[in-house]
């Protein structure tokens, strides 16, 4: 009934007084659309401290939402913007980006540090992080092709307790240093 | 259409040679330079609303042709233009992008040219060479300055002496060159308007850059804030806790003060036409109004200032098939910012896109985002989610925000967000 009235509207030429009575809830592009003024159209990041949502899990982009929103992750201002959007909006906008092909940028890497990250990787990291961090296991995020800059930040919140840690991963990672840590965020943004 | 007949006798100059060249009729396409072959949307200014319109139109529907019409080759982002008065950017090279890729990689014509006219009834502008004819038009033409409102200034030759340095370029340099020249010692003047302005947070990020560049080189002198405004006008307690941390020798702001006069020749403003304050630099940044073109066209609403539109697809409420997006616009809640522009343009290019193809329009989803630096490392933000309720652009409870303290990381993200979204305006 809506779309019949809308469309005789439409036709009639009442356009300025029908569009905002009668407009659809805002599509899943709509509301990405809103992310790429800062993660890049389509979610594809031109860094460096920007991560990249093109082709990231929908499960990961709602889990990061809902730690924004409910304080559990450390954010600066996507603890706020977090709040803006239902839990619906999340998996709306993470269907969206999971649609989306993924964009490695060309990085310019230390290659011993890749080298030393890949080893690392593999001993601690490679069982939820599968295929070299480019698939999905659980709730994992794709970590492969991200920038750099975005990993060693999130390092650093892990290892300064700022954001809490399931147990299994906490395990993993306690005993690493900090440089451990920073050769693995090189290795991840090194894979294509 | 409104044209006389000197004119007409112009275009039909101009618009035979491109009749006849791409093999059409002369008499219905005479005066038209791009004849119009299927739907067109013609978009006026390339800026942060513009060249997004353009460019998320295409994406969602490359049967539309979009014609974008700019008069400049180069765009100079205001956002971070601060930064190169303060000296942390040595030029504006990173923040000045061109259309090539744009238009190549979305099929979006470009027409470097001034829009001269816009005739709503006939539905075409006009440039110098003619006239394009559109289905539907986007203006995005940012902001133009109510100089008349100040007591001798003149539009042309004030600005050579006393830089507003609101729109980024040529006017950031001198400001930055005079700054450069002032001795230690010297007193900078630099004047807020009344809101609402192009982008509210600017004028105090851009007192800390000031700040910051006379406490590390001019550390004897002083920067004197005279604000229109009653308090400041965002941000307001975290900018206040930056002045106190780094810069309480060399700020002193006053609020309630409006400039009403300017002397260029003694360099003096004057505060609601009794109290004389002279500097030895002077960024007066006078009240503005939506861009000349849109005034022009009787785009502007009651206020005179800005342009009212629908909340949802942005088609102007005083002219039909007309659609006005950026600080031109009134969007409700929505800011006059860079980043309320970028959201504004793809919430209009998505409806204008159903609207050309009989689709039902979509709900507004708006953000914006924006960066202040207090340092050339600490930063601040304020961050709001806007949605449509009762007819009118709201900012969703609990979203409007802003830093809890000044932050070194906001200061990193921030350097992403500017690299991010001129990338996006340019490829």
């Amino acid at each position: 009934m809506k779309i019949i009235w809308s469309r005789w509207v439409l036709a009639a030429g009442f356009l300025t007084m029908s569009a905002t009575s009668f407009a659809l809830p805002p599509s899943p592009e709509m509301l990405a659309n809103a992310c790429a003024g800062c993660h890049g159209t389509n979610g594809a990041s031109a860094g460096p401290s920007m991560p990249s949502l093109s082709g990231q899990s929908k499960v990961a982009i709602v889990e990061a939402m809902k730690g924004f929103k409910s304080g559990e992750r450390p954010a600066t201002v996507m603890g706020r913007l977090a709040k803006g959007y239902s839990d619906a909006d999340y998996e709306a906008m993470g269907e969206f980006f999971e649609k989306q092909k993924p964009i490695a940028y060309k990085q310019a890497l230390n290659k011993a540090k890749i080298a030393k990250g890949q080893k690392l990787h593999e001993k601690n990291c490679a069982r939820c992080h599968i295929e070299d961090g480019k698939e999905i296991k659980d709730n994992s995020p794709i970590v492969a092709g991200q920038w750099l800059k975005y990993l060693q930040i999130q390092m650093d919140d892990y290892s300064s307790d700022k954001r809490k840690m399931f147990d299994r991963k906490a395990e993993k990672m306690k005993p690493l240093s900090k440089d451990d840590l920073d050769a693995i965020a090189y290795y991840y943004a090194s894979v294509k | 259409m409104t044209i006389n007949r000197r004119n007409f006798l112009k275009l039909l100059g101009a618009g035979a040679g491109a009749g006849a060249a791409a093999g059409l009729p002369m008499i219905s396409h005479a005066a038209e330079i791009m004849p119009n072959k299927a739907r067109r949307v013609v978009v006026i200014g390339g800026g942060y609303g513009g060249t997004i319109a353009a460019k998320y139109i295409r994406m969602n529907d490359p049967t539309i042709e979009v014609v974008m019409i700019e008069r400049n080759k180069q765009f100079i982002s205001c956002p971070f233009s601060n930064l190169v008065i303060g000296g942390v950017l040595k030029d504006m090279s990173s923040l000045t992008i061109s259309y090539d890729k744009l238009a190549a990689n979305h099929g979006i014509k470009m027409v470097y040219d001034e829009v001269s006219a816009i005739d709503p009834a006939g539905k075409t502008v006009t440039v110098s060479t003619g006239s394009i004819s559109y289905d539907r038009l986007i203006v995005s033409p940012g902001i133009d300055f109510r100089f008349e409102e100040i007591e001798g200034y003149d539009a042309v030759e004030t600005p050579k002496v006393i830089p507003h340095a609101w729109k980024a370029g040529e006017q950031t340099l001198l400001l930055r060159k005079q700054l450069q020249a002032m001795p230690n010692g010297g007193t900078v003047v630099m004047t807020v308007p009344l809101a609402p302005y192009r982008c509210p947070p600017g004028p105090y990020e851009r007192s800390n850059m000031i700040a910051m560049y006379l406490k590390n080189n001019k550390p004897k002198s002083k920067l004197i804030i005279l604000d229109a405004n009653p308090d400041v006008t965002s941000k307001g307690a975290l900018f206040k806790k930056g002045w106190a941390k780094h810069y309480s020798e060399i700020i002193d702001y006053r609020s309630a003060k409006k400039v009403t006069q300017v002397n260029a020749k003694n360099m003096t403003v004057t505060v609601e036409g009794i109290e004389d304050i002279k500097g030895d630099v002077i960024n007066l940044i006078p009240p503005q109004r939506a861009g000349a073109i849109a005034v022009k066209t009787g785009l502007v609403g009651p206020d005179k200032n800005w342009c009212p539109v629908n909340p949802t697809t942005f088609e102007s409420t005083i002219h039909k098939d007309i659609h006005v997006i950026g600080d031109a616009s009134s969007a409700g809640a929505m800011p006059k910012s860079g980043y309320s522009a970028n959201s504004e343009a793809k919430v209009c290019a998505v409806n204008v896109v159903a609207l050309m193809n009989g689709r039902e329009t979509q709900e507004l989803s708006g953000i914006n985002t924006c960066y202040s630096y207090i340092t050339d490392k600490e930063a601040v933000s304020v961050t709001g989610i806007y949605k449509v309720a009762e007819g009118k652009i709201i900012a969703v409870p609990n979203s409007v925000g802003v830093s809890p303290d000044l932050s070194e990381l906001e200061g990193i993200y921030a350097e992403s967000w500017i690299k991010n979204i001129l990338t996006e305006m340019s490829t």
